[in-house]
């Protein structure tokens, strides 16, 4: 947990978790690319320095939670939490197969350590609400958080800003959203599509309180969540900028691989790159 | 009679009469104090709801959200994530009308036991006109995986229908009604999610009503038995599941079916009936109902005539039914 990871193996266990979502697509032959890539460093400091959580006990009465709102970027979190021991990796290679547990969009019931159904965009902040309320203001279990992620094409359904208002009148200051905002969507870069600035000022506005970060930046993750757990008067929002298909450079700002796997030889190409770091490593097997 | 300990009144003009919402308030509230991780939230609709009687008496472990129905039913998933049994409320026309698809997401496939109530269902909303006259929740509710339906026939019903939901550990819709309806059960009248009770025994036909429907049904049974025709009244307040034994075994011995409900037939209730009997023991169904139109503004008792949803405006109807088509007895 917290603490025992540096900055710099974190980040090896990020671009670990990219070569996993690759080999996982390129296997399943569907599913989303560009979202997991770019939240390779966010996912993986949750689940591997920040989360209080016991890989073994999915059920630990005493853990934070994780909700994925916007759950067809799935395979980053199986990635994450294979890597924190929560089943073995070669489970990953089933993802969206007939029988699997790896779900194509999660489905809490089929494997445990999954706190929410989701796919459809919008609900999972509220359902993060639902979780935080009751800590917060029924149980009165202070020491517990609720991390959650959403899209920023996301923002477009109207379910996040009734839970928006939710959490600003409640002040769930238990609650922690990291806004992915890479800038895609799936007709089209954000802006032309539907417009969201300013975001940070639309949230400050619903009684937020706001951070904006490199989201590829571990240490700035760190201390964005520490900030946030600081804060106790308000939710928090953490905005964290990324890059789509980051670490694949053929992928890379490019909202075209917002939904699509790629082909054997795409993979492979991708594996390289991700492996050498675009070329920066020299010397290294394929 | 059978031992449903029938309301000895319930044919009286002055019977007694109460909102089915009422008794769901009260049920709630003996729930909630029968178990403290029952919660409530609300969309902005608690007196008319009657969840206003568990908030007063439990305001730590009421919600109100607001004027957001999808935001109502998504925080309940998560409030049942954290271990509690949320009820929530609204007018059907909204929740499940408007959030109909995080019900199935994020309470059907997710599994978690949180309770809706479709208040103000029905044509008997009145004035607020068709807008708010939910008819289409049966049908959308029943279809789901994972989600129990429960239309309860009077405000006695509602009360023991609310505990026993609150308990079950399983999504469900229970529905309710605006208007004062009158009181056919008792106390002592049994009620199990899942089962359908014979109200009056007879041999002619079988009358299966849901909901506050039922009570009609009962009323156009001693019409009818003064005319000499014997309709056995079967009350069915679990649409899902349906009890198909009980079912069956009326229509195994009446050969001919007539159904009611306030709501759409299409995918509603008699839709139900007629799916099970068109596999099992296919029979002649007459569904009474909405039929493929909407309701509009007037007093609830004006509609009720309008729209052919009381006994009076009904019997001949059911009356022409029976006449036409034999009753179909192959021997089940």
């Amino acid at each position: 947990m917290s603490g025992t990871l540096t900055i710099h193996q974190l980040q090896h266990k990020a671009n670990v978790v990219r070569e996993d979502i690759i080999k996982m697509l390129l296997a399943a032959g569907s599913g989303h690319a560009a979202g997991p890539l770019g939240m390779a460093e966010i996912v993986t400091t949750l689940y591997l320095d920040i989360m209080n959580i016991r890989p073994s006990q999915p059920n630990w009465k005493e853990r934070d939670f994780f909700f994925l709102s916007n759950g067809h970027t799935i395979p980053v979190q199986y990635a994450a939490m294979a890597e924190a021991g929560y089943f073995p990796k070669e489970e990953l290679l089933t993802l969206r197969q007939l029988g699997s547990r790896l779900q194509g969009h999660p489905e809490r019931t089929k494997l445990p350590g999954l706190e929410n159904t989701s796919g459809p965009l919008g609900s999972g902040l509220s359902q993060a609400c639902g979780v935080a309320y009751t800590l917060q203001h029924i149980d009165r279990e202070l020491q517990r958080h609720v991390y959650v992620i959403t899209g920023d094409g996301e923002l477009n359904e109207g379910n996040i800003w009734e839970a928006a208002m939710f959490a600003g009148k409640y002040k769930l200051s238990q609650l922690c959203l990291f806004i992915d905002r890479n800038n895609i969507q799936i007709d089209g870069n954000t802006e032309d599509v539907m417009p969201l600035e300013s975001l940070a000022a639309k949230w400050q506005s619903f009684g937020w309180h706001v951070q904006e970060i490199d989201g590829h930046n571990v240490e700035s993750i760190q201390d964005a969540a520490s900030m946030a757990r600081a804060i106790t008067e308000k939710p928090s929002v953490i905005i964290a900028h990324t890059i789509p298909g980051k670490g694949v450079p053929y992928m890379e700002y490019d909202y075209k691989w917002h939904g699509g796997a790629p082909n054997s030889e795409q993979a492979k190409e991708a594996l390289r790159k991700i492996r050498t770091l675009d070329g920066k490593i020299t010397g290294e097997h394929e | 009679m059978s031992d449903y300990q029938l309301n000895p009144h319930y044919a009286s003009d002055d019977v007694k009469q109460e909102a089915n919402r009422v008794g769901f308030g009260r049920g709630l509230l003996a729930a909630g104090k029968a178990n403290e991780s029952i919660v409530a939230l609300c969309a902005d609709l608690t007196d008319s709801t009657q969840i206003s009687v568990f908030r007063d008496e439990f305001p730590d472990r009421f919600v109100e959200v607001g004027i957001a129905e999808q935001n109502l039913v998504t925080v309940a998933s998560g409030m049942a994530r954290a271990g509690k049994i949320p009820f929530t409320a609204s007018y059907a026309a909204f929740s499940p009308g408007r959030n109909w698809e995080q019900i199935r997401t994020t309470i059907c496939l997710n599994d978690q036991p949180v309770k809706i109530v479709g208040a103000h269902a029905g044509i008997s909303v009145g004035p607020d006109g068709a807008t708010h006259q939910m008819l289409e929740d049966i049908a959308i509710m029943r279809v789901l995986p994972n989600m129990i339906v429960v239309a309860p026939g009077d405000s006695i019903e509602a009360e023991k229908a609310t505990r026993a939901i609150a308990v079950n550990g399983k999504p469900s819709y229970i529905r309710l009604a605006r208007e004062k309806t009158p009181i056919f059960s008792t106390e002592n009248s049994p009620f199990e999610i899942g089962k359908a009770y014979i109200l009056r025994q007879g041999t002619d036909v079988s009358l299966l009503g849901t909901g506050t429907m039922t009570y009609q049904l009962l009323l156009i049974a001693r019409m009818l038995e003064e005319e000499g025709i014997s309709a056995e009244v079967v009350h069915v307040p679990t649409i899902k599941p349906l009890d198909e034994h009980t079912i069956l075994e009326s229509v195994r011995k009446t050969g001919r079916v007539v159904t009611a409900e306030e709501a759409q037939v299409a995918g509603g209730f008699g839709s139900a009936i007629a799916e099970l009997l068109s596999e099992k023991m296919p029979t002649p169904v007459k569904r009474m109902g909405m039929y493929d139109r909407f309701g509009e503004s007037g007093s609830p008792s004006e509609l009720a005539v309008h729209f052919k949803m009381t006994a009076s405006t009904m019997i001949d109807d059911v009356r022409a039914f029976i006449e036409k088509v034999p009753q179909y007895k192959p021997g089940y």
